[in-house]
């Protein structure tokens, strides 16, 4: 169900840009058709018509609704995109130039998002200095984490794997390498690694080859 | 009296100053505009190169030619120098200085004085920008858009860069200002509104938008300086000041000024299209009224920029809602364009070529922008490759392509010279080539998750980097073509006469160059601009 809302994303997508594609097409075959049929050789006089309200109401009206159309399917996706269900969990990420901190509930502090399988996601987004802003491109959601606030989104892992999350807003000098990852794990994994002690980020970070393979083994 | 000066153009008058003092303290709205294309020329090709070196850098990942603050400090100064020397000022300043009076059978503009000092705040603009450069703590590297706190922090010489957009802002308010002045004061008789050329239209949209939103930016870049100097707290977090707010400020102008650069393009094209179809234009109301509708409603969707900042679901909900209406002007004027081809009697010749290009480059631009305006689609290409590459679509298909369409459509009457044709033809389809290869593949790196503003990127974006960077080359070479092919012209093209492309508007009933004054007996007009009957 909530995977949809990738889908969804695409799916406004899709649709916005086929129908770009066809108006582009409209526009651009009229066009070269009239240079050609209508050219100086084939058509030496030319017929002098200043308007046609009829005309006129029929293209405003049809990108009218058009547009409408569009906006409905992306408000609809965005309303998904933007509600976390209630029994999402909260992990709160701090961008700083030039990495980015996940604290979860219980104190355990990492430099790579783990999350369980099938457990939806609510990231609290800060910044320690100046804006960033928090991408995962494979759930198709951002939000700029903005020093003085605190900004939401959401997503829900369904498939395990591991995933790039990238600072999208300029932040200096190593905003291209501001790079992260979230590893899908399974739940009685991921539980397990929760709830272990050892929760250094050193540690995290030196198994953290081992964790996705292990993912991928699955 | 006017007999005397009638053989007389104005670069041959002969004032109180002579050689280049001529220049520089005419106050002629033709001498003004030469001297601002002689600038702009300049400033494009310069940040032109900034962009080619910024692609080939791109070419391979990690360091190719440069080191990350080389990088960021060269997107910066694209970004300074494109918008705020080149493409917002840009077709006002030229064509709109040059052909305004001249198309509502003027003398010059209301305030001549005020017009030649509009040229040197442009300029003092321009000298600080280059001197951003070479003082203080380095380039700056904040990008063009100054987002606070980077802004604030930054140790590089943002104060100086900002200072100077300060400075551009007031050279575009007073043209602005002189603009609506002469639109309402010196239209000639018999010129109604609605009988005015449709470029002026254009430039009449885009001059209230240049007086009523440039002050915005204008104290907000001032506040950015007091911010750094004297840690006033009104955007910095640390002292209660709030991000957000420098937002926006920032694109209460800056969304707008989209509308400053594309309009007068659009007005290009309701000029040119007319001229080589021998044929009025199609729904010249509409086209006109579409033109302050595109004003009046670009004023308020500024936060469609803003879309992921944290601004309420409620608000991006309405930025959203209106920025799709936005688009239907846009979409009335192009259906409009097409339908004066109709039945028309079509001469394909270079200006005509650089429209066609200008449609199809343009609509490509105007169509992903709903994709952006569009809430959860944005969501995920904002700050990607995509928007760079619909932007460049907008702005460089838009109003490049336009401005050097108008370059060609009115170099006849400008400097009364003929370029080479088939030169300029070739330049303008090798020109929609290499453009298409340098950005459409950012479409599609940046709806796979490629983010802008990267130095480097992963190994999976490189075939897309790469075939950018070709596409570059190919572009790069169109524009030296174009531009070399018009040097040429100047000294050895063949005369033109003073209607070589059989117009109808006003300046084309005049000499080519224009004298002095523009008119020896001031014109009436007793029918539509585009009227052949």
């Amino acid at each position: 169900m909530n995977s949809s809302i990738a889908q969804q994303t695409d799916a406004t997508f899709i649709f916005i840009t086929a129908v770009s594609v066809v108006l582009l097409l409209i526009v651009t075959i009229t066009m070269i058709y009239f240079v050609i049929r209508y050219n100086k050789k084939r058509h030496p006089v030319a017929e002098q018509i200043s308007g046609n309200t009829t005309i006129e109401v029929i293209w405003t009206l049809i990108p009218f609704v058009l547009v409408m159309i569009m906006f409905f399917m992306s408000y609809s996706g965005f309303k998904n995109l933007r509600n976390a269900p209630s029994d999402a969990m909260t992990i709160t990420v701090t961008g700083k130039m030039w990495k980015w901190t996940f604290d979860y509930e219980n104190g355990k502090q990492t430099d790579t998002l783990y999350v369980p399988l099938n457990k939806p996601i609510k990231m609290a987004i800060k910044s320690a200095d100046v804006n960033h802003s928090f991408f995962i491109p494979h759930y198709r959601v951002k939000e700029d984490a903005i020093p003085g606030r605190t900004n939401y989104l959401w997503f829900n892992p369904i498939e395990l794997g591991y995933w790039d999350i990238a600072c999208a807003e300029y932040c200096g000098l190593q905003h291209a390498y501001m790079y992260s990852k979230v590893i899908v794990m399974p739940e009685a994994k991921f539980w397990d690694w929760y709830n272990t002690k050892t929760d250094t980020t050193a540690i995290v970070k030196d198994s953290l080859t081992t964790k996705v393979d292990s993912i991928q083994k699955k | 009296m006017e007999a005397t000066i009638n053989n007389e153009n104005f670069y041959q008058y002969k004032g109180k100053h002579k050689g280049i003092l001529g220049w520089l303290l005419t106050t002629d709205h033709k001498r003004i505009g030469i001297m601002y294309l002689a600038a702009m020329i300049t400033f494009f090709v310069v940040a032109m190169f900034i962009g080619f070196f910024m692609r080939l850098e791109l070419l391979t990942p990690g360091q190719t030619l440069m080191k990350p603050e080389v990088y960021n400090a060269l997107f910066t100064l694209h970004g300074v120098i494109m918008i705020f020397l080149f493409i917002v000022p840009g077709l006002p300043a030229v064509f709109g200085n040059f052909f305004l009076p001249i198309m509502i059978g003027a003398k010059d503009v209301s305030f001549p004085r005020l017009n030649l000092l509009s040229w040197y705040l442009y300029m003092a603009g321009a000298i600080l920008a280059v001197v951003s450069l070479f003082t203080g703590g380095g380039l700056p590297d904040t990008g063009w858009t100054f987002y606070v706190p980077y802004s604030i922090r930054s140790t590089s010489n943002v104060s100086t860069a900002l200072f100077a957009a300060f400075i551009l802002g007031f050279s575009s308010i007073v043209t602005g200002l002189n603009f609506i002045v002469t639109i309402h004061r010196l239209r000639c008789k018999g010129m109604t509104w609605f009988k005015m050329p449709l470029f002026v239209w254009g430039l009449y949209s885009t001059a209230w938008i240049q007086i009523l939103a440039t002050p915005v930016v204008g104290i907000t870049l001032l506040l950015v300086i007091f911010e750094r100097f004297f840690g006033i707290g009104v955007f910095d977090p640390a002292l209660g000041g709030d991000p957000i707010l420098f937002q926006h400020l920032f694109w209460i102008y800056s969304h707008p000024a989209v509308y400053i650069m594309i309009l007068p393009a659009m007005g290009l094209v309701s000029e040119i299209i007319p001229t080589f179809a021998k044929k009025t234009i199609f729904g010249y109301g509409p086209i006109a009224m579409s033109s302050l509708a595109i004003a009046f409603v670009g004023y308020l969707v500024w936060g469609h920029h803003m879309f992921t900042s944290g601004i309420s679901d409620t608000s991006r909900a309405i930025f959203s809602l209106l920025t799709f209406i936005v688009a239907i002007p846009s979409g009335i004027k192009i259906f409009n364009w097409i339908a004066t081809l109709y039945k028309g009697s079509i001469e394909v010749r270079t200006p005509l070529i650089f429209v066609m290009v200008f449609i199809f480059v343009f609509s490509i631009g105007g169509l992903t922008g709903l994709v952006l305006g569009s809430l959860n689609t944005d969501i995920h290409v904002t700050d990607t490759y995509y928007v760079v590459a619909h932007f460049h679509y907008v702005m460089f298909g838009g109003m490049g392509t336009l401005f050097f369409g108008g370059l060609h459509y009115w170099f006849p009457k400008m400097f009364g010279k003929m370029f080479n044709e088939k030169v300029a033809n070739f330049s303008v389809v090798l020109f929609m080539i290499g453009f298409n290869i340098l950005y459409f593949p950012m479409f599609i790196m940046g709806y796979l998750g490629m983010p802008r503003r990267y130095y480097d990127f992963l190994p999976e974006f490189q075939i897309y980097h790469q075939i950018s960077t070709i596409g570059s080359w190919v572009l790069v070479t169109a524009i030296l073509i174009m531009i070399i092919n018009l040097i040429v012209a100047l000294k050895n093209g063949k005369k033109a006469g003073s209607d070589p492309w059989g117009g109808t508007t006003l300046e084309w009933t005049i000499p080519s160059p224009p004298p002095l004054e523009n008119f020896d007996i001031e014109p009436e007009v007793t029918k539509g601009p585009y009227d052949r009957v």
